[in-house]
């Protein structure tokens, strides 16, 4: 059936649940469908939306420029992400930006095979943009919340609540428990938590 | 289980001064139906009100609300097939497309608006645009997911003399800005009269060629990591977003004789941080307005105690 087309939605996920995040997929035959990455914690992702410090940016392009980029996450997890001539504007950020600074990324979710036959995602931008700190402390709070959501649905599920299509899709492909997502989502909070009680006594 | 008493007194209350029926057989009725053949609530009630308009000769349009309606606001009016009353301003008046149809047009209260339609043959006095009715026993009617109300033979208009403010169904809607669609930035209008259509390539679809004035607009994408909302910000709420105003825009664009330098600017400005907008929709876009940048402080303490629970 040919529904319109909708705009997919930016999953927000940590680095270490995204990192894990292997499984590709499409939900139907059609060359043109969109390809969704199984997060662990069972929900599929088709774009994310992140922030964090980009802590290096690399041209590893041979023939033309082709920008690695580094984002780090609150837990010191890493997004990498690739841009080249068909990312012109994320290609152009990743050159003149200098690290290390705050970014959000918009972009698309990609796996590729490595010669050993490990499977590595990365993220091909479609937006990058320099941040502020309040931002990336929103993402954190926000993508806490999320991966805790996420994580409550699978667990309900085990314990016998109806098994969402894709919580089950993850029980099936992976073998990752979902707890080390809880941990860095903790983690990720405890690190502003920190820096929030800190904050009034620098003022002293 | 479905509570099936409240409908079936309702029900009762319908058809008491007709019918010698007992609540408790209306909900053995309802029971058959919702129970044993799994019908939805809404489709057993309206097959038992017919059994019982055939068993009492009566139209539906006869049907009275069972005397005490609930006195609704526009906003709160969710389900299809409910008696209500509603006090109301009538905004617009439409023209009839079908001569079944004596008055068709939008009703307004404080928290919103809906569309209401006249029937003919329920003989009812003649709405006046701008004024402002308690209307009694109305049904609630759904199609394709919108609401309106049926005024029919057993309504009573009785007209107020007051004004009330119509709301205009505004959403609140919040997220991060993850894209910018193109036609957004430094636009240009068509500038013949009540045509504002925006010029692509310098031609408006509707008057050709034309000298096209001016404007700022940012068709924005807020994206909360559930839902996905387009944002339309006019000129006013783009300057207040992004700093630039129209006339530092034009500067811009002449400077780099390129219109696109504006949007590219405005990316930069906007990308990626959170939003809170408040607006009215229209179509799929919510149009902005009210905005205001969310960057305080946030709770990582209450997340805290949450991650750590489960």
């Amino acid at each position: 059936m040919a529904a319109t087309p909708t705009r997919e939605v930016a999953r927000r996920v940590f680095a270490r649940e995204f990192n894990d995040a292997s499984y590709t997929f499409k939900e139907s035959d059609d060359e043109r469908a969109p390809v969704y990455v199984l997060l662990p914690t069972g929900e599929r992702a088709n774009r994310v939306f992140l922030v964090g410090t980009l802590t290096e940016t690399e041209d590893v392009g041979e023939d033309s420029e082709y920008w690695q980029g580094r984002v780090v996450d609150p837990n010191g997890d890493t997004f990498f992400m690739y841009a080249g001539q068909y990312q012109p504007d994320a290609a152009s950020m990743l050159r003149e930006l200098e690290p290390p600074a705050y970014v959000a990324v918009v972009g698309k979710p990609r796996t590729y095979e490595t010669d050993e036959g490990e499977v590595n995602v990365s993220v091909r931008p479609e937006s990058i943009s320099r941040v502020d700190e309040a931002t990336r402390d929103r993402w954190v709070v926000e993508t806490a919340e999320r991966t805790l959501d996420r994580i409550q649905a699978f667990e309900d599920a085990e314990e016998g609540a109806e098994m969402d299509e894709y919580v089950q899709m993850a029980n099936e492909q992976y073998d990752l428990p979902v707890e080390n997502y809880r941990r860095s989502a903790v983690g990720a909070l405890e690190s502003l938590d920190e820096v929030q009680q800190e904050a009034p006594q620098a003022d002293q | 289980m479905t509570d099936l008493h409240t409908p079936a007194t309702e029900i009762h209350e319908q058809f008491d001064d007709q019918l010698d029926v007992s609540v408790d057989e209306i909900e053995e009725r309802l029971e058959t139906l919702v129970n044993e053949y799994k019908v939805p609530l809404s489709e057993a009630r309206r097959s038992v009100v017919n059994t019982y308009l055939d068993d009492a000769g009566m139209d539906r349009d006869q049907l009275s609300g069972g005397g005490g309606n609930e006195e609704v606001e526009i906003a709160d009016i969710d389900a299809p097939e409910e008696w209500v009353d509603v006090t109301g301003k009538v905004v617009e008046l439409w023209d009839a497309t079908a001569d079944a149809v004596a008055q068709v047009g939008l009703l307004g209260d404080e928290t919103g608006t809906i569309k209401f339609t006249k029937w003919s043959k329920s003989d009812l006095p003649e709405l006046e645009e701008g004024k402002v009715y308690s209307l009694r026993n109305v049904v609630t009617d759904e199609y394709q997911g919108r609401f309106s109300v049926k005024l029919n033979r057993t309504t009573t208009i009785e007209e107020l003399d007051e004004d009330l403010e119509v709301g205009d169904d505004a959403v609140e809607v919040e997220g991060a800005l993850v894209d910018i669609q193109s036609g957004s930035g430094l636009i240009k209008r068509c500038p013949e009269e009540d045509c504002t259509r925006v010029l692509q390539n310098g031609r408006c679809n509707e008057h050709g060629e034309v000298e096209g004035e001016f404007d700022l607009r940012i068709k924005g994408v807020l994206d909360d990591g559930e839902e996905v909302t387009e944002v339309i910000f006019n000129e006013e709420a783009t300057e207040e977003l992004t700093g630039i105003s129209l006339a530092q825009g034009k500067e811009m664009a002449m400077d780099a004789l390129d219109t696109t330098v504006v949007a590219d600017e405005m990316r930069q400005k906007v990308l990626g941080r959170y939003y809170r907008v408040t607006g009215p929709t229209l179509g799929r876009y919510v149009l902005a307005n009210e905005q205001e940048r969310l960057d305080g402080p946030v709770d990582a303490e209450a997340m805290l105690i949450k991650a750590r629970s489960i």
